[in-house]
Order: C-alpha cells, then structure tokens, then sequence
C-alpha cells in the first residue's frame, strides 16, 4: 500500500507545483497587464497613500497636498484661481489636467527618477513623498496678465525669449480647482460637470489648447519672414496699392482693414504694408510666394508640432493643399489657418532673440521631497527659423508699428517696444478674435507677450487688436520692466 | 523511477525531525512571535500606532496552541512535531488578515468585522483538537463504527438542503443555520466520510482488488465490485444537485478514488472515476446555470460582459488584480488594497495573502501546505494496519485536494468553487474540521510510533 501512498505523494506534489507556477504567472509575468487594467483602481489609489508634492512659483507654494482625516489621507488645496490653468486640477472621480496630469509620476513619487527614494521608504519605512514642482512662472507677472485681461475671455502668454521660460500663462475664464479635488464622489462629479457644460469652457487651457483662433494679421510677421528669408523680397519689395483686390480664380473681393488703399501711391513697400497692417499686400505676397515657403517657416516656428513644455499643446495649423484664393486668405492669417497664443508668441520669440526659438518651458526645477533635484530643464534651442538680419529687420518693423503703425496702443515711454496686432474674423456676423503679440525693449528684449482676446472683448465686431489687446500687453511688459 | 524517490525523498528528509515535543514547543514560540509581529506589522501600517488590541488577537489563539502542546505532552508524547505548529502558523496567519482588512473595514465604517470571532473560533477549535488527542487514543476505535459514520456524513450533507435551517450562500446551499448562527456540515462530513471509506476498504479490499473478467485488454471489476464506486458518484451528483457546489462535490468524489486506488492498488478506479468526474462536470456545466455561469467566468474572466454579470467574474478578477499588485514581494501587510476584493476575508483570503505578502508569502503558504500534506502522507506510510493507512492518507490528500480547488480557482487555474481555504479563512466549521483533521493525524502520528517501537 505504501506505494500507491507515494503515487498520491507525487499526484499531489504534481497539483502544488501547477499552483507555484500559476501564483509565478499572475505576480510575475502578468503584473503589467493586470495593474493596468482600466478597471483596477489599485493603481490610482496607490497615488492617494502618497502625499503628492507641492507645485511653487518661486517661493510660493500654490498647491499643497494637506493631511486629512479620511481614507484618501491628503486633501489636495489649490491657493489661487490665478494658475487654474496652467497647474489644472488632480480629481480622484473626475481626472487631472495641466502639471497635475503631466508631471503626475513626480508629484504622486511613482517616477523612475525617484527609484532611490521608494527604496529607502521600504526600509525605513517613512512614507515616500512627491516631489515638488517649481514653475517658471512669476506671480507678480502673472497677476499683471490675469488683472489686466479682467473679465474678458482669452489667454496671455508671457515667455523669456532667451531661454524660452514661460513667466506668464493665463486663460480665462479660469475654475477652482478645490471643487474638482474634493473628496465627496457627489459634489465633486456633479461640479466636473457643471463645468464640462459651461459655453465658456473654463477647463480649457486657451494659451495652449482648446479649439485655436484664426490668427488673423499677427500672421503676417510669419509670411513677412517667409519673404525676407525666401531672399526674394526685402523690406522695400513693392506690391500694386490697391484698395481692392480680386482673389484669383473668383469673383470674390477683399479689402485692407481701413476698405482703402494702404496709405498713398500707386505702390506700397512690404514695411509699410506690415507696419500699417494692410491686408491686399499680404495677399498678393502670399500667392507670390506660394504656400509651400510660408508653411515651411510656419513650421520651423513651431507650427504642426505637438509641443510638451510639459503641458500637451495642441498643434497649429497652417493648411495643406490650398487653392490659389485661399492661399491669399492666409496670406494674413485667415482661412484655415489657427493657432495657439503660445505658437505666436514662439513666432515673437523667434523675431525678439535674434532668429533662434527657445522651446519653451514652464519647469524651472522638480525637487524631491530631500530637496535632491530631480531634475532641471535647460534652455533648448527648438529651431533657427529665421537669419539674424531677418530678425532684425522685423524688429525695426515691429517698432515702428507700435510708434506710428497700427499698434499704438502698446507703446510705452522711454522705451522701444515691438509689436503686432490682429483683429482676425471669425465670420460673417460673429465678434472679432482681437490679438497683440509683441515684445520689449526692442534692443535687448527681456520678454515677449502674446494677447488673445475673444468675442471681440465683449463688443463684437466694433473691436481691434490695437484697441483691446494691445493695452493688456503693454500692462504685462510694463510689469516685468518695473521689475 | 524517479518521481518514487522524488516522493520518498521528502519524507526521507522530514525523518531527520525529531518528534519529541520540545523541537514542537521550540517552533511554537518562534510561530507565535511571527504572529505577534504580523499583527503589530498591521497596526503600524494601517493605524501608525501600535495598540494593546493586539493581544486581543494574539494571546487566546497562542494560549489554546499551547494548551494543545499540553495535551500531547500528557497523552501522545511521540506524535508529529511539526503539524501543530504549521496548523497554528497559518491560523494565526489568518486571524491576522482578517484583522487587517477589519481595521479597512472600520476605516470605511462598515458593520462587518470577523477578526474577534475568528480569534474565539480557532481557540474552540483547538479546544475541540485537544479532546480528540485526550480521547481518542486509539484511532481504531473509529474503526468500529463505519457505517455509523457513513450515514452520519450522508445526514450532515444534507442537512443544509432542508427547510428552515437551511441556508444559501453565493449560490451555494452549504450552510445551515439558527439565527445568527450559521454552520458548513459539509466540512464535517469529510471526516466522517474519510473514516468511513478508511473502515470500509479496509475490510473489503481483497474484494475490490480481485481481478474481474478482462474486456479489451484491460482487467474490469464485476458489477458487484463496481457498485461502490458508482453509488459514490451518484452521491457526488447528488451533493451537486443538493447544494449547487462543484467543488465539495469534485472534494468527496476526489477522497474516494484516492480512498480506493490506495486500497486496491487498481488504477482502473483512478481511470473510469477521472472520466466520470470530467463527465459529470462537463454535464453539469450544461444543465445547471450556475455550473455554467462558473465556467464562463473561468474561461474568460476579463471579457466585460463576465466581468458584469451577477455572480460573474468580478471577484475573481479584484483577487486577481490584488495578487498582481502583490508582485513578487508583496504590498506589505496592511499596505495594499484587499478590501476591495470581495469576500477576501473568507472565500478570497488566499489573494488577500497572495497582495500583501507577494509570491514570496504565496509559496511559502502553499509551502506550509505541501509540508502539512506530506506529514500525513509520511504517517500513512509508517502506519502497520490498513485502517491507520487509509485514514491518514484520506486525511492528508483531503487538506491537499481543498487547497488545491480553493488556490486553483481563486488564481483562475480551476474553475472557483465554494470552498475555504484551511486554517486561513474566516469561518468556524472549516476551522473545527481541519483542527479535528490535525488532532486525528496527531493521534495517528502517535500511535503509530508506539506500535513500531512496541
């Protein structure tokens, strides 16, 4: 009998080695597949045991996570409405957006980079931390930009144009985060959607996202360095002065701003016609110079590129396959042509440091919770898009449009300031999309601003640039250079 | 051949284990100091203090595992010295999980808490363990009474199918109950069966082994002898039928023909009984839905449409989740998510342990397992008379088998069944039963060691 007793022995040492190898199976082999799962939550609950890390503009802290007592331990307060946008929110029903989503493995301490950290947790037994996040951002800036743009909505991007720091980034309307982050699945679902539903769209980022705006004539200073870098055009190329002018292939006329010619004689150079913004111009200049050359220094601006400054940002867009009228059209920056506030203020950028694009970035520094640091995002050179001479020459014709052009309004004493407007149409009856895009001083610039207003700032088509976003830049350079 | 000294060599090695009670008493202490630091290891991770509840949760259980020492020391001085402390091990273990996930249950307000009565379970249970070694000195008195045993397992496997105390579980028609108190007799009844099939093969085997009329080659039983084994899988139908689980089912038909095969020696039983088995599951999986319902949520435990259902799939992809989040090393006790495995106190104890304490804790549990199994094997082995043989191994192969269905189905090997996981799961009749199981085998142990020295 004792053998068959082996037999049983070995039948079931058979049995527990088929349940080793399962148990191996399930907590080695398929740990990936399993904890990714979208309906295991143990992922996301992981994070919550973790105090997430605070994110700063300079020595401010703006959001902190703060113990509490509950299952979820810390309570995630948002300071100020001032950077909704830009941090976003960390919702435990409803998602995440902005640094809270893009930065998320530093702050929540689940990065590869904090490796050493979550060991020495395991040891020790102290709780890992996130890390800290320390945005380029400058509050009195930033409070400049979110002041002066008040209630109408729209984005200001301020940037560095030397390194390509982002010192300012507002959209409004803004939202507070706190609802999102509290921890009643009731309140803070039923707040998610008020705001999903709201028309104005608060959780959009429109410096960097969103449903991009016609660019309307700041787009000019892109075909404008087109031509110069084409090396066919100079500053004094001159187009027929038309007061009206007949897309090619059409029947269809369009007018300069001022339904007129652009200023007197029979011809008009390409300074003028940039300085006083006129649009006929343009036209002829784009169709001359063919959409190819203009898309391929849209491009090296910036423009079809998805961007992680680390935010996500939503590609430009200068359109393929254009017909002939079209092609005029974006010439000074309407048909389908849209962008970002972000991508004028790169093309700005690239004009103000002497052709050279930073890539812009709104990390300064990611510091772990023992003020190790993680990391540093250097200054990048993004692209060349343009030669010296052609940023200088689009500089002095930048200046000049605000000291006696058609951008006025941004003009400080004492000091140079470039500048562009567009007052871009959205269609036959609805308001204007009203843009400044500038930077000061001229000579040496310490920053670059990018204005979009929406809805024609509240008075539909009545609006300019000049009128409504102008004042809004001239108000954030003026910050910084009282600095 | 090889797999008989792969199977002898184990035992071989336990041989070098002293059976005398001081190397049990050695092991208690160290079983019980794990046990103290698991639990201290819970409330550091769960409440960051630490607090005198947690003698609340050690001392009864370790002052019964000792009071069992005692017992043996007075009436079965020779018996085995490991089951004991790997019994209590796991038990401990147990207690201390279902603590854990008590504390996340009191975290979230909840009302159910097991942790106290499972503390209070187990101290009966070893209790209960204790009368047996300080009664039944003799195993082969249980001998005597074989067919009383039978029907008292007949009558306890279906009790739980009768009006009024009967209860359903999850679909299950294993309990029965009086008011808030409610008992698995099925878990009884595998002791009683045990020693029934023991008492009965051991008297009838030279019948059973006779060579019957040979049908294409193979040597086939005669009707007369074949009748066992056919009544027996018509019980085990019964009991699926009767109680709507296919795992106690799989259980008692699987202690039978082991029973058998061990007594005759005769594959043949092995053979037909696996084909009837399959076949009988495989029937079932077509005429009972909840039988069905099992086997989809096994087959393909992710698709959403299990994972939804009533009664799909979802528990076993939470315990799933839960056992990969365990990794290799585990969570740490009190630091994963086990509260949100359904039923992780009882039914899914095993991926509450497989989270926190990582395939590491998986393997050595099922180590400890595996270790308990070959204890009993090694007492049948060194038994003289059949009845001794055949108790302990039924005993033995029953533990191994459970294990095997339970920690099959709940990793998704096996369809999942409405088993307990022994010694680990919250549940007083699965702790009396497989208590009851250590102290026969302890008795056993003894006096198997008596007679061989006599």
């Amino acid at each position: 009998m004792n053998r068959q007793v082996r037999r049983v022995g070995l039948f079931l040492t058979v049995m527990f080695v088929a349940l080793f190898a399962m148990a191996s199976s399930i907590q080695v082999l398929r740990t990936q597949s399993l904890y990714q799962d979208p309906r295991n939550v143990r992922a996301a609950y992981e994070t919550y045991k973790t105090q997430r890390g605070s994110i700063l503009v300079g020595e401010q802290e703006v959001v902190t996570s703060d113990p509490i007592n509950d299952q979820y331990r810390f309570l995630r307060n948002y300071d100020s409405v001032l950077y909704s946008s830009v941090v976003g929110y960390f919702s435990i029903f409803s998602g995440s957006s902005g640094i809270e989503r893009s930065m998320n493995s530093l702050l929540s301490g689940q990065s590869s980079a904090q490796f050493f950290e979550q060991i020495n947790a395991l040891l020790d037994g102290t709780p890992v931390t996130g890390a800290a996040i320390e945005l380029s951002l400058d509050a009195d800036i930033q409070k400049a930009a979110w002041d002066a743009l008040g209630a109408r909505k729209g984005a200001v991007v301020a940037m560095d144009p030397a390194t390509g720091r982002i010192i300012a980034m507002v959209s409004k309307p803004g939202f507070d985060a706190n609802l999102l982050a509290g921890h009643s699945s009731q309140a803070t679902t039923s707040a998610y959607r008020e705001l999903l539903d709201d028309p104005d769209s608060p959780l959009v980022n429109r410096a960097i996202g969103g449903d991009l705006y016609h660019p309307g004539s700041v787009f000019k200073i892109v075909v404008a360095a087109a031509a110069l870098e084409s090396g066919r055009y100079s500053t004094g190329t001159t187009f027929e002065n038309l007061d009206r002018y007949r897309l090619p292939g059409t029947t269809t006329y369009i007018n300069n701003s001022n339904n007129s010619t652009c200023g007197d004689g029979a011809l008009v150079t390409l300074e003028t016609a940039l300085i006083r913004s006129c649009n006929i111009p343009f036209a002829i200049l784009a169709v001359d110079l063919g959409q190819d050359r203009i898309r391929a220094q849209a491009e090296l601006m910036g423009f079809g590129d998805e961007l992680a400054i680390p935010l996500t940002v939503t590609p430009s867009i200068y359109p393929q396959d254009m017909e002939l009228p079209q092609v005029a059209l974006s010439g000074f920056g309407q048909f389908d042509v849209r962008t970002t506030p972000l991508q004028i203020a790169m093309s700005t950028a690239a004009i103000a440091n002497q052709g050279v694009l930073m890539k812009p970035q709104l990390i300064d520094q990611v510091v772990a919770s023992n003020l190790n640091v993680l990391s540093q995002p250097q200054p990048q050179v993004f692209s060349s898009p343009m030669s010296r001479e052609t940023a200088a020459l689009l500089t002095r014709m930048m200046v000049d449009s605000v000291e006696f052009g058609a951008a006025s309004n941004a003009g400080i004493s004492s000091i140079a300031v470039a500048g562009k407007t567009g007052t871009a149409e959205n269609g036959i009856d609805e308001p204007y999309t009203l843009w400044f895009t500038g930077f000061a001083p001229a000579e040496s610039p310490e920053i670059v601003v990018t204005v979009v207003v929406e809805d024609g700032g509240g008075i539909g088509q009545n609006g300019t640039g000049n009128q409504v976003a102008a004042p809004i830049a001239k108000a954030v350079m003026q910050a910084v250079l009282n600095k | 051949m090889s797999n008989v000294s792969l199977t002898s060599a184990i035992p071989m090695l336990l041989k070098a284990v002293p059976r005398s009670r001081n190397f049990e008493a050695v092991l208690l202490f160290w079983v019980a100091g794990i046990h103290a630091f698991a639990l201290a290891q819970i409330q550091l991770a769960v409440n960051l203090e630490m607090s005198a509840d947690l003698l609340v949760y050690w001392a009864p259980p370790t002052i019964s595992a000792w009071l069992l020492h005692y017992v043996l020391r007075k009436h079965a001085v020779n018996a085995d010295g490991l089951l004991l402390p790997l019994a209590f091990l796991l038990n401990g273990l147990g207690i201390a999980m279902i603590y854990r996930l008590d504390l996340a249950e009191i975290t979230n307000g909840g009302p159910d808490l097991f942790a106290e009565r499972q503390v209070w379970l187990s101290c009966f249970a070893m209790l209960i363990a204790a009368v047996v070694v300080r009664f039944v000195k003799n195993p082969l008195v249980l001998r005597r009474f074989p067919y009383l045993a039978g029907a008292a397992a007949v009558v306890l496997l279906a009790l739980p199918a009768a009006p009024v105390i009967g209860r359903t579980l999850n679909g299950a028609t294993l309990w029965i109950g009086v008011g808030d108190l409610t008992f698995q007799p099925g878990e009884i009844a595998k002791i009683l069966l045990a020693i029934f099939f023991a008492g009965y093969l051991a008297s009838r085997k030279g019948s059973l082994s006779e060579i019957g009329s040979r049908v294409l080659g193979m040597r086939v039983p005669g009707a007369k002898d074949l009748g066992p084994i056919l009544l027996f899988w018509i019980a085990s139908i019964g009991v699926l039928v009767l109680q709507r689980d296919l795992g106690t089912s799989i259980l008692y038909f699987g202690l039978f023909l082991v029973m058998i095969y061990t007594a005759t020696g005769r594959g043949f039983y092995v053979g037909i009984g696996m084909v009837m088995m399959i076949t009988g599951a495989l029937v079932a999986s077509r005429v009972f839905d909840y039988v069905a319902a099992r086997f989809d949520s096994w087959l393909d435990p992710f698709s959403q449409a299990n994972y939804s259902a009533a009664g799909g799939s979802y528990q076993l992809v939470q315990g799933l989740f839960g056992m990969a989040h365990g990794d290799v090393i585990g969570a740490g006790l009190g630091s994963g998510f086990p509260q949100l495995i359904p039923l992780a106190e009882s039914d899914f104890i095993f991926a509450a342990m497989g989270e926190e304490l990582g395939m590491a804790g998986v393997f050595a549990i099922l180590a400890i397992y595996l270790l308990i199994v070959y204890r009993g094997l090694r007492i049948s082995n060194t038994n003289q008379d059949d009845f001794s043989k055949l108790l302990a191994l039924g005993l033995a192969f029953v533990i191994g088998l459970q294990v095997f269905v339970v920690s099959g189905g709940v990793m998704g090997l096996l369809p999942l069944t409405g088993l307990t996981t022994p010694f680990l799961a919250a549940g007083g009749s699965s702790l009396l039963a497989n208590w009851a199981i250590i102290a026969l085998l302890l008795v056993l142990s003894d006096s198997s060691l008596r007679r061989s020295a006599a």
